[in-house]
């Protein structure tokens, strides 16, 4: 027994295991989308040799889906777009210049980022709906902002105080403005820090469910997660119908996870290093 | 003077790019944050303010009927962090260790088991809903089939299974992360230790007992304080595949649920009570901050320096 444990043949007999438990209710997912919903009930678990594409044309010709889909898009684009547009700014100057009350801004972020988002959802109800944003994919937008801003801004302004200095004064003899230089020469070096960010945010934010779930009221404003606990209401037991929505959206991020799994996986975990 | 420019460019570059994000924070995070405090101390009719209530709306959270609920879900967040820590931080190791140990097909096998943990939980919730459902699912067909059919259970609509099979459907979701963080921790040992070790005649067992298990003590620090917020937060999960109050019968409430069902009213009830909601807001809030601030220092200090 201990000569096993200490064997690779043991370790890779545990990495197949796990691949096969991950795997395995992917590829059911992906298959019962493929079989109709009569073939289902007749037997879970076989296989769908000839693709029943018509549980995705259905899921598409419920006009909802596709609007569900576009808020949720909507939303992620428009949060990101805040974050990396104030988060880049803050950043870079946080991360390149030197100033009094530095430390006192960065306790003010650091600060943030420890309040948890769940438990001031009353007053952030009550302060959306006064400022007329309540019900609305703008409020929702700052809201995600606000929640994904303070790690934004310390994971870029570590990746702008890491490029050497002279970067700086030689855009600047060369008679370039502060604003040229972000620009032209910063910005490009941190691509990397920009992807991370981008995964960092817009992943929980295409996921999230809490907050739409609280702030958004008109069924046509709602977001996909939303929009598929209305349509697993709507569709009972069309299971490859149910299947195909499943599919569509989880798609997005599978596809993309499939391209840049090395950019999910800081991403994702980008909160968890040590700062 | 070219010098002074420069630095009235940066000062007024600093301004301008600093306001939008702070000016957003203050607004939607640190304001929101100040104010969900004072509401455990005020009446409420609705979404009304009333007079000062003093600490009547933690009273009222600690007596008849709102205690017993508060006491069974406080027992279901205590199970589900005890049932995800030890689950899926030993897999979470065990599968950090098998990546760190075989190199050949590394990077396949990291992708995988990450895989899940980009899922919404909305996703996994419902797909493993079907995937047990009693009677359509595969895993009672599978159960069917082989004639074990006592094995086949109502998982998610019997009181007695359903926060167990929450659990489960949880560590599908979210065993890659721990195991990428406890990877990490490996990879960041010196190799030096290890291969002194093995020089002077230590087995593989010994080396990740002596070594290795008490070096990743950082790593371990990370993913129980995650682990604690995550669980006593706990409520996509409970709520895609249980509904607002914990179905079937309570059995998956949290507290997470009932605070917002006292914030926002629920089937049972239409009316909210958001004195109570925000009373117990603060009450979790002191036990997530209160956990997480302690947890950290105990475990902080038995990590060692490497």
């Amino acid at each position: 027994m201990i000569r096993l444990i200490g064997s690779k043949v043991f370790w890779r007999g545990i990495l197949i295991f796990n691949a096969v438990s991950v795997l395995l209710p992917v590829f059911f997912l992906i298959n019962s989308s493929l079989r109709s919903s009569v073939d289902f009930a007749k037997n879970p678990m076989a296989l769908a040799w000839h693709p029943y594409w018509q549980n995705f044309s259905q899921v598409w010709q419920n006009g909802d889906f596709a609007n569900f889909l576009k808020n949720s898009l909507i939303i992620t684009v428009g949060s990101l777009v805040v974050i990396l547009a104030f988060g880049v700014g803050a950043g870079f100057v946080l991360g390149r210049y030197q100033f009094r009350g530095q430390n006192f801004i960065l306790g003010f972020i650091l600060t943030a980022m420890l309040i948890p988002a769940k438990l001031m959802i009353l007053p952030l109800f009550i302060q959306l709906k006064w400022m007329h944003l309540l019900d609305s994919h703008l409020g929702l937008i700052l809201v995600y902002a606000s929640g994904s801003l303070p790690a934004a801004i310390f994971i870029l302004s570590g990746f702008f105080r890491a490029l050497p200095a002279d970067l700086d004064n030689a855009a600047r003899i060369d008679g370039a403005s502060e604003g040229q230089m972000i620009r032209k020469v910063l910005i490009p070096l941190v691509r990397p820090g920009l992807a991370i960010v981008t995964i960092y945010a817009a992943i929980p934010i295409w996921n999230d469910f809490f907050l739409p779930l609280v702030f958004l009221q008109t069924p046509a404003k709602k977001t996909i997660m939303q929009g598929l606990t209305i349509f697993f209401g709507e569709y009972g037991s069309q299971w490859g119908v149910l299947f195909a929505g499943l599919m569509i959206a989880s798609l997005p991020l599978i596809a993309l996870y499939l391209v840049l799994s090395e950019q999910f996986i800081k991403g994702l975990t980008a909160g968890a290093v040590k700062g | 003077m070219a010098k002074q420019g420069l630095k009235r460019q940066q000062n007024r570059m600093a301004v301008i790019l600093l306001a939008p994000a702070l000016a957003t924070i203050l607004l939607f995070t640190t304001i929101p944050a100040f104010t969900t405090l004072s509401y455990a101390f005020f009446h409420w009719s609705g979404f009304k303010r009333g007079s000062f209530a003093g600490f009547e709306n933690f009273s009222r959270l600690f007596h008849f009927p709102f205690r017993d609920q508060f006491l069974i879900a406080l027992r279901h967040n205590l199970l589900v962090f005890v049932g995800i820590f030890t689950i899926q931080t030993t897999l979470g190791i065990f599968l950090a260790y098998a990546l760190f140990k075989i190199k050949r097909g590394q990077r396949f096998h990291r992708t995988v088991a990450f895989f899940p943990v980009i899922f919404s939980l909305v996703i996994v919730g419902y797909t493993w809903q079907i995937i047990l459902n009693p009677f359509f699912g595969p895993v009672n067909y599978f159960f069917h089939s082989v004639h074990l059919d006592s094995l086949a259970l109502t998982w998610l609509g019997e009181t007695k299974t359903a926060l167990p099979t929450l659990v489960f459907i949880n560590l599908w979701r979210w065993v890659g992360f721990p195991t990428i963080i406890f990877l990490a921790g490996l990879n960041a040992i010196s190799s030096d230790y290890v291969e002194a070790a093995r020089i002077d005649g230590a087995s593989e067992g010994q080396i990740f007992r002596k070594i290795l298990f008490p070096l990743l003590a950082p790593s371990m620090t990370i993913v129980t304080i995650l682990t604690f917020i995550g669980a006593f937060e706990w409520f996509d999960l409970p709520y895609v595949l249980g509904g607002s109050s914990g179905g079937p019968a309570g059995a998956t409430d949290t507290l997470a649920l009932m605070f917002y069902r006292l914030s926002f009213g629920s089937v049972d009830s239409i009316a909210n009570e958001i004195g109570i909601g925000s009373a117990l807001g603060v009450v979790i809030f002191l036990i997530v901050g209160l956990g997480a601030t302690f947890g950290a220092k105990w475990l902080r200090g038995r990590e060692v320096e490497a």
